[in-house]
């Protein structure tokens, strides 16, 4: 039997007449990575509070590390370590006195907090900068620390919500690294809420696709992508609606599936390179000047594309 | 790079998380409040300047037509209004706000922290505050030739009384912080002072005061809290005054402490 660090069912959310969260349903396995991905407003951060326990549902439930959230959150909240959006720290403090004091609200004896914090001190890599004030920092290195503060207490499950938001592609590279290094060396389970697609592709095991408050997917990269179609013909051009009425009339095609988003047409078939000269012809037959014609395997955003009729990309940041 | 060995070391720890206990929780909060103090001189410095300002500026200019009128001693008389303005409206509901602001306060309730611990830690470094604030002022209290008919004793719980009332009266901008996490609104908390400190007995005794000024210093708190402190350092231990002072801070300890709490309660209800 499977154990399940994170079990929602039917998970709800509103806020007066808005349903933020709108009957979720996942499961996330024991020292999996999940990654939770959706646009802006899509309910990510809601679900993320909700599993952390700092926000009650509003209808169905949740269980993490064995304890339902609504009735048992402060068992949930033993077991749990959670680095919200935005890094919160206290800028008049140094890094160390943050995760002494992390030590101590959970209950830490001195000589454990003293062993945890010169091992996640090296691990997130702060050197002298542990004894500086936070209001020191750059972005990069307050992620390292509330990543760090998250881990004082050795959690079962790490809940990280856009760890690497506004970071730049180093800091960015470094956090995916610590992450991958919790989740294979300590088996920790990691529940990751991103709007980077890349993100979710690189770390998550399985990846749960959230939009409007609604669960509209899950599985593994893989077999999402494989939902799409083994290859994708995109063309850009300024006449999207003729384009794509010329390419659903090539015979050879077949079955393959034409949209429109924008001035983008995209071609989901079983064989791309066979799929591009006819393609070509016909767009030419008829006069349509192309800007561009690529032969590509989908990615997570041609999945939500699919999915949701956006592309995540278009959607704007932050959630 | 040493993070693979070092999260190996993490990965041979066999910590785990515990409730640490109400004290415990206490203790930490406070701890972080009063550590933040030094750092940020900006707000303490107006709170030491303004009553040593009011103090010689009153005793200078009001002083001696003042004694020529009542017979008082007007810089024992003068020495509690100082530290009224001293304690009152101290506290760290700013740093609170910012917290709430900045996400931290989530990150503590995120913890298995005692909720109440949140607000009474803070309360506890205010405490701590306050009491280093009065000592200046009775220091010049005593360089101006004020001495306390009660004693060191005396001295003792003039401090503690006014300590307690600086601590009841911070109940209000904890209140404001907690229920708005507004800076601005907490920074307008600051107007309560004034009625509190100026309807009232700070310049003159009640029975020199007339027309609507006296109706108001009647049902002030701070008229019967001054008595109070008045009579420590220039009657000795009567009761009676001290008693009616301790009331008043009671009262208004109540009333402020209560709508706090219920701002606590609301701010970590989960939504």
């Amino acid at each position: 039997m499977t154990d399940y660090a994170i079990v929602a069912q039917g998970l709800q959310r509103s806020f007066g007449d808005t349903k933020a969260v709108d009957g979720v349903d996942l499961t996330v396995a024991a020292g999996e990575i999940y990654g939770f991905l959706g646009p802006n407003g899509a309910g990510k951060s809601t679900t993320v509070r909700m599993l952390c326990t700092l926000l009650k549902p509003t209808g169905g439930s949740a269980r993490v590390a064995g304890h339902d959230v609504t009735h048992d959150p402060e068992t949930v909240r033993l077991r749990i370590g959670v680095a919200l959006q935005d890094a919160a720290l206290d800028d008049k403090q140094t890094g160390r006195e943050i995760l002494r004091l992390q030590g101590r609200l959970y209950g830490l004896r001195k000589l454990e907090i003293d062993q945890r914090v010169a091992a996640l001190a090296e691990l997130v890599d702060l050197g002298d900068a542990l004894d500086q004030r936070i209001g020191t920092y750059s972005g990069g290195m307050k992620r390292r620390l509330d990543l760090a503060a998250a881990l004082v207490h050795n959690p079962q499950v790490l809940f990280l919500d856009e760890p690497t938001t506004g970071l730049d592609p180093i800091s960015r590279a470094k956090v995916w690294e610590e992450v991958r290094r919790l989740n294979e060396v300590l088996g920790m389970t990691i529940f990751l809420t991103t709007q980077y697609l890349e993100e979710a592709d690189q770390l998550a095991h399985r990846v749960g696709i959230i939009d409007h408050g609604r669960l509209v997917a899950e599985g593994t990269p893989t077999e999402l992508k494989r939902k799409v179609g083994e290859d994708l013909v995109v063309l850009e051009t300024d006449e999207a609606e003729l384009a794509a009425e010329a390419i659903r009339r090539i015979r050879s095609l077949g079955s393959a599936a034409v949209d429109v988003q924008g001035d983008e047409v995209v071609v989901r078939t079983q064989d791309g390179a066979a799929a591009i000269s006819p393609v070509a012809v016909a767009l030419a037959r008829k006069k349509i000047g192309v800007r561009s014609l690529t032969v590509r395997t989908p990615t997570l955003d041609d999945v939500f594309l699919q999915l949701t009729g956006t592309r995540l990309d278009d959607e704007g940041a932050d959630a | 790079m040493t993070a693979a060995v070092d999260i190996e070391r993490l990965a041979g720890s066999h910590i785990r998380a515990r409730h640490a206990g109400f004290w415990a929780d206490l203790w930490s909060v406070a701890g972080r409040a009063v550590r933040r103090l030094p750092r940020e001189p900006e707000t303490i410095l107006p709170a030491l300047i303004v009553p040593v300002f009011f103090y010689i500026v009153n005793v200078g200019a009001l002083g001696p037509v003042a004694e020529q009128a009542s017979g008082l001693d007007f810089k024992a008389f003068q020495l509690p209004v100082a530290i009224i303005f001293a304690v009152t409206g101290l506290s760290q509901a700013n740093a609170l706000v910012t917290d709430i602001q900045t996400g931290y306060f989530d990150r503590l309730l995120l913890t298995p922290i005692k909720r109440l611990a949140l607000l009474l830690g803070l309360m506890v470094a205010d405490f701590v505050l306050v009491v280093t604030l009065t000592l200046p002022v009775i220091l010049l209290g005593f360089v101006t030739g004020v001495r306390f008919e009660t004693g060191v004793i005396g001295i003792l719980a003039f401090i503690l009384m006014a300590a307690a009332w600086g601590l009841c009266f911070t109940g209000f901008p904890y209140a404001i912080a907690l229920k708005t996490g507004n800076p601005g609104a907490v920074a307008s908390s600051f107007i309560l002072f004034f009625p509190f400190a100026f309807l009232t007995t700070s310049f003159m005794p009640l029975e020199f005061l007339s027309g609507w000024l006296s109706t108001v210093a009647k049902v002030n708190p701070v008229t019967y809290l001054l008595a109070g402190l008045r009579a420590l350092v220039m009657e000795g231990w009567a009761w009676a005054p001290i008693g009616k002072g301790l009331l008043a801070v009671a009262v208004v300890g109540t009333v402020s402490l209560s709508m706090a709490l219920a701002a606590l309660r609301g701010r970590v209800r989960r939504g």
